[in-house]
C-alpha cells in the first residue's frame, strides 16, 4: 500500500525524499472513503448520479444533498468531506457570479473549473492550512459549446472528461462507464444508465441503505441544471433494479 | 441633449464630438469626427483619434472628457486582453462592453465619458453596444453619440435599414458624420471610419473637403 510518510507528512509545505506531498495524498484518501459520485457527458447534456449513504433511519429524506447548483447552467457533484465541499461550492458560485457581473455572459465551464482548481491548489502550498478533502465533478450545458464535464481533485488539477467517477467505488464505476457509448446517447437514456451504475457499485454488505441523487443539465432542461423530476427518477431506479435482478438471474443460470 | 449640456461643463479638453456605430450584413462600421475642443471656443486638436482599438475585432468610440475616456479605454484594453488570454479565445463584444460598463458604473462619480463599443465575434457576429455616462449598457443595431449626434437623430432614424451592404452602410455613416460636423461647432476635422468584419479591420479617412456636401454648401 502507501509508504508511511514518517516525518515528511506533517505539513503540506514539505516534500518527501521521493518527491511526494503526503498531505495531498492523504486528502485524496479522504475522498476514497466517501461514497461514490459519477458524472457522464452525452450528446446533448450531462447527468450526475450520487450514492448517498443513509447512516440513520432518522435522517430526513433529501437532506445533506451532494449535488449543488453553482450557476443556472452549472452543476457540481462532490465526494469526500462534505463540509469542505460546501465551502468550495460557495467559492465556485462566487467565481461564476463575478464573471457574469464583469463580462455579461455565462462563465465557460473550462474557465470555472480552472479558477476553482487554482483555489484548491493554493491550499496545498502552505503549512498553515490543510488541503481540501474533497473531489468534485462540474458539468454544464451551453447552446454553443454543448455539454462539458470537468473533475477537480484535492491536488488542484482539473481534467475534462466524457465520464468520470469519484469515491470508494470509483474503479468499479469507471469500468461500467467505459462500457457505455455515451457520445451517441441522449440524457433520457443516460439517466437510466447512471442509476444502474450506482446500483451496481453499491456494496450491499458493507453499506446498507442508500439514497440515489440524480441530476441533469442539457437540452432536455433547456440549459438549466436541476434535480431529475420524480417520474424520470422512478423510471431510472426501476430500470436499475430490474437490470440487477436480471444479472442475478443469469448468474444463477450459469451455475 | 443631456450630453450636449454636459460637454460644455467639462473642464479641460473634451471631445465635443460625433460618434456612431452601425451594423450591416457581415460587419459593423464605426465612425467619428476628429476635433478636440476646450471651452467650446478653442480647438485643441484637429486630428484626434476617437476610435480606440481594444482588441483584434473590437473598437470603442469615445465621447466626453478626453482624459477620462483615455483612462477608461486603457484600463479596459488591458482587462479585455487578459480575459481573452485566459479564455484562450477572442473576447465576445458583449464581454468587452461589460468591462467598459463596470468601469463607468463603479466610477460614475468621477468620470464624465460615454462610449460606443462595437465589433465582431464568432458567437453573435457584428454587434453595437452603447455605454452611457452613468454606466447603462444597451445593445442596439446602430447608435449615435456625442454632442453632434443631436443634429442627426432625424437623419439616422429615417435612413437606417437593417442588413445593408457594406457600401450602403459606408455611405450612410459618412453622410451622418458630414451632416453632424456641418452643424455642430465642436465636431469637425476629418471623418474617421473603421469597417470591422470577420476578415479584418479597415480604416477609411475622409478629409474635410472630400466629405459629401449638401444643398447649402
Amino acid at each position: 500500500m502507501s509508504s508511511i510518510g514518517t516525518g515528511y507528512d506533517l505539513s503540506a509545505s514539505t516534500f518527501s525524499p521521493d518527491g511526494r506531498v503526503f498531505q495531498v495524498e492523504y486528502a485524496m484518501k479522504a475522498v476514497e472513503n466517501s461514497s461514490t459520485a459519477i458524472g457522464i457527458r452525452c450528446k446533448d447534456g450531462v447527468v450526475f448520479g450520487v450514492e448517498k449513504l443513509v447512516l440513520s433511519k432518522l435522517y430526513e429524506q433529501g437532506s445533506n444533498k451532494r449535488i449543488f447548483n453553482v450557476d443556472r447552467h452549472v452543476g457540481m457533484a462532490v465526494a469526500g468531506l462534505l463540509a469542505d465541499a460546501r465551502s468550495l461550492s460557495e467559492v465556485a458560485r462566487e467565481e461564476a457570479s463575478n464573471f457574469r457581473s464583469n463580462y455579461g455572459h455565462n462563465i465557460p465551464l473550462k474557465h470555472l473549473s480552472e479558477r476553482v482548481a487554482m483555489y484548491v491548489h493554493a491550499y496545498t502550498l502552505y503549512s498553515a492550512v490543510r488541503p481540501f478533502g474533497c473531489s468534485f465533478i462540474l458539468g454544464s450545458y451551453d447552446q454553443d459549446d454543448g455539454p462539458q464535464l470537468y473533475m477537480v481533485d484535492p491536488s488542484g488539477i482539473s481534467y475534462g472528461y466524457w465520464g468520470c467517477a469519484i469515491g470508494k467505488a470509483k474503479q468499479a464505476a469507471k469500468t461500467e462507464i467505459e462500457k457505455l457509448q455515451m457520445k451517441d446517447m441522449t440524457c433520457r437514456e443516460l439517466v437510466k444508465e447512471v442509476a444502474k451504475i450506482i446500483y451496481i457499485v453499491h456494496d450491499e454488505v458493507k453499506d446498507k441503505a442508500f439514497e440515489l441523487e440524480l441530476s441533469w443539465v442539457g437540452e432536455v432542461t433547456n440549459g438549466k441544471h436541476e434535480l431529475v423530476p420524480k417520474d424520470v427518477r422512478e423510471e431510472a431506479e426501476k430500470y436499475a433494479k430490474d437490470s440487477l435482478e436480471e444479472e442475478d438471474d443469469s448468474d444463477e443460470e450459469n451455475m | 441633449m443631456e450630453r450636449h449640456y454636459m460637454d460644455s461643463k467639462i473642464k479641460g479638453v473634451s471631445t465635443g464630438t460625433t460618434i456612431l456605430a452601425v451594423t450591416f450584413n457581415g460587419g459593423v462600421i464605426i465612425g467619428s469626427d476628429s476635433r478636440a475642443s476646450m471651452g467650446g471656443n478653442y480647438v485643441c486638436s484637429k486630428t484626434i483619434n476617437k476610435l480606440i482599438q481594444v482588441h483584434d475585432r473590437i473598437f470603442c468610440c469615445i465621447a466626453g472628457s478626453l482624459a477620462d475616456a483615455q483612462a477608461v479605454t486603457k484600463t479596459a484594453k488591458f482587462q479585455i486582453s487578459l480575459h481573452s488570454i485566459q479564455m484562450e479565445s477572442p473576447p465576445l463584444v458583449k464581454a468587452a462592453a461589460s468591462v467598459m460598463k463596470e468601469l463607468c458604473y463603479n466610477n460614475k462619480e468621477e468620470l464624465q465619458a460615454g462610449f460606443i463599443t462595437a465589433g465582431w465575434d464568432k458567437k453573435k457576429g457584428p454587434q453595437v453596444y452603447t455605454v452611457a455616462l452613468g454606466g447603462m449598457l444597451l445593445s442596439l443595431p446602430f447608435t449615435i453619440g456625442g454632442s453632434g449626434s443631436t443634429y442627426i437623430y432625424g437623419y439616422t432614424d429615417a435612413k437606417y435599414k437593417p442588413d445593408m451592404s457594406r457600401e450602403e452602410c459606408l455611405q450612410f455613416a459618412t453622410n451622418a458624420l458630414a451632416l453632424a460636423m456641418g452643424r455642430d461647432n465642436v465636431s469637425g476635422g476629418v471623418a474617421h471610419l473603421v469597417v470591422i468584419t470577420e476578415g479584418g479591420v479597415e480604416h477609411v479617412v475622409i478629409p474635410g473637403d472630400k466629405l459629401p456636401k449638401f444643398h447649402d454648401e
